[in-house]
């Protein structure tokens, strides 16, 4: 689409005004990437002083290490629950506020305020509510038999760090779940009631089915957001730990950099996210307006 | 019609209420925590129901500083997030609506690089470059700077995309027109472009207000002086220390205070907030 009516008079005027965005861009954008990309191929001693070509060196090093996998494994496991279960927790919300209700606006509001809480805050009050010795619900659910301490076991550190960006994530999954619910035509749902069918059966072979390109955005937002966003969660939670149980590649990333020193090794990891991540925007550019339409 | 019952609401509302309940949890727990002492709250017997240090605690907390190994006043703290925010939305605003404005309304050689250019940046959040910007950050002696915590968040196209969506479906006669009373390419943007754009940069404003205050990962690495930290930096310098020593009560009043700002801008404007996220995202 372009404009058929334009100034056509001033020939720098257009370069004047692109100048702040393009300079800002370049400084702090292209530059700094274009370096991740040329000292990920770089050895760098410990001082910055002197950095030498290696090649692949840090790639092969880095998809030599167990713990780089172990890394993907976390992430993968993190993003798959995060967006599973904000998605369906949002969605069953989302369903339930797109009923006629008197009060909805007032739910709508009260659901979707998280999303102004910052990551790190966020993930600082599950802490505190969940914290072995001094966490509100430590406390029953050590009643329960079950020996709760998220800064010595693994898992349950995951299972706070999940539940935390859950939390976070549910406000911003409910809005658009509620948009996408309000914009199927009622006369589609009639059809089916008439026709016989229940609120489940309505829901599950009209509903969602009409819904699909909604969920897939979602699926893709959220994917991202697990990966980046949720980097000040697990910074305020559990820094990675306990022994790397909850260090995600973008916690890696920031880890091997800034504690372990090893910037060429980081350097190649940003660049494996970047093609994640443009792969990840391809795939949502290409198949979110066709496929997945009936 | 699809068919009324009864219950069906009556499930809905339980469902939604469980809802509310789960979102508000946390944050209630925090409130409560800050309004007990210090004692009460790391027993780890607190009540759920409000104390009576509330003052003493969020007065230590803004102008004596909750810390021990960097007791900065949250007051300063709040005052650098809101420089940081306003910084980053207006910035994105003025620069964006500026090279929209460029792409949209003229014609000129690298018009379509220049939209490439900044378009790629959609997909390279500053996590994937973070050392990189840091050391540019650093040669340009920007660090412990607002400058240094403001401007390499503003280089992104969500701004520019939004402005040239919305630019596309102002009609092309108030150009025709303003062409025949004389205006040039500043009046035109001054006096027709800019106050039909008022709704989208409300939007905008709204949702990179929110994106600046909670950053957390950039204000971390490029501030070293206690002075410059954000709130959100705070709130986690103050639990770095061993878990008995954290003041947990002044903690949990900083991180309501560090709610406190984008959260009245969500409930407060959730018609602007609702546009501005559905827009910015599609």
């Amino acid at each position: 689409m372009e404009k058929s009516a334009v100034f056509n008079g001033s020939r720098l005027l257009p370069y004047a005004l692109l100048a702040p965005q393009l300079i800002i861009t370049f400084v702090f954008f292209y530059w700094p990437a274009s370096q991740a990309v040329l000292q990920s191929f770089k050895r760098e001693d410990a001082f910055g002083l002197v950095s030498e070509f290696v090649g692949l060196e840090n790639y092969q090093a880095l998809f030599a290490q167990p713990e780089y996998y172990k890394a993907m494994l976390t992430t993968l496991v993190f993003s798959t629950l995060v967006a599973g279960l904000s998605l369906s927790i949002a969605l069953l919300f989302a369903s339930q506020a797109d009923k006629n209700l008197k009060a909805a606006p007032v739910y709508k509001t009260f659901m979707i305020w998280p999303y102004a809480v910052a990551p790190a805050v966020a993930g600082v009050l599950w802490f505190f509510i969940f914290h072995p010795s001094l966490g509100t619900l430590a406390r029953p659910l050590r009643g329960l038999g079950l020996d709760w301490n998220p800064l010595l076991d693994g898992n349950h550190a995951m299972a706070l760090v999940v539940m935390s960006a859950v939390w976070k994530q549910i406000a911003y999954n409910f809005l658009f779940f509620l948009a996408g619910l309000q914009s199927i035509p009622k006369s589609v749902i009639e059809a089916g009631a008439i026709d016989g069918a229940g609120p489940m059966r309505r829901f599950w072979t009209i509903i969602f089915p009409l819904l699909s390109p909604t969920t897939f955005f979602l699926l893709v937002v959220n994917v991202v957001y697990v990966f980046f966003d949720t980097f000040g969660i697990i910074d305020a939670v559990t820094g990675g730990g306990p022994a790397g149980a909850t260090t995600t590649m973008v916690y890696k990333v920031y880890a091997d950099g800034r504690l372990g020193g090893d910037l060429g090794g980081s350097a190649a990891q940003s660049v494996v996210l970047m093609v994640i991540v443009i792969a990840l925007t391809a795939v949502q550019f290409k198949y979110v307006e066709r496929r997945v339409q009936y | 019609m699809v068919e009324h019952r009864p219950w069906n609401d009556i499930i809905a509302y339980a469902i939604l209420t469980l809802g509310v309940f789960i979102v508000a949890f946390p944050v209630y727990v925090a409130v409560i925590a800050s309004t007990h002492d210090a004692a009460t709250v790391v027993g780890g017997r607190m009540p759920l129901s409000p104390g009576g240090h509330a003052l003493e605690n969020y007065y230590r907390a803004v102008f004596l500083g909750g810390s021990r190994t960097a007791p900065e006043p949250v007051g300063r703290l709040l005052l650098n997030s809101f420089i940081t925010a306003m910084g980053i939305a207006v910035g994105k605003i003025c620069i964006s609506i500026l090279s929209a404005y460029a792409v949209v309304y003229f014609r000129f050689p690298f018009r379509k690089t220049a939209f490439w250019i900044i378009f790629v940046t959609l997909m390279l959040p500053v996590e994937v470059r973070i050392y990189p910007t840091y050391k540019v950050v650093a040669d340009l002696r920007m660090l412990d700077t607002y400058a240094g915590l403001i401007l390499p968040l503003i280089a992104s196209a969500t701004g520019t995309l939004l402005f040239r969506q919305f630019f596309m479906t102002v009609p092309d006669e108030l150009l025709e027109a303003s062409r025949i009373d004389g205006a040039g390419p500043f009046r035109f943007f001054w006096d027709t472009l800019l106050p039909l754009s008022v709704t989208t940069i409300s939007a905008l404003f709204v949702i990179q207000f929110i994106y600046g205050w909670n950053q957390y990962l950039w204000p971390l690495l490029i501030t070293t002086q206690d002075s410059m930290q954000t709130i959100v930096i705070g709130i986690r310098k103050m639990l770095v220390t061993t878990d008995e020593l954290a003041e947990w009560q002044l903690a949990m009043a900083t991180a309501v205070l560090a709610m406190l700002p984008p959260v009245a801008v969500v409930v407060f404007m959730q018609r602007l907030f609702v546009r501005g996220l559905v827009e910015t995202e599609k």
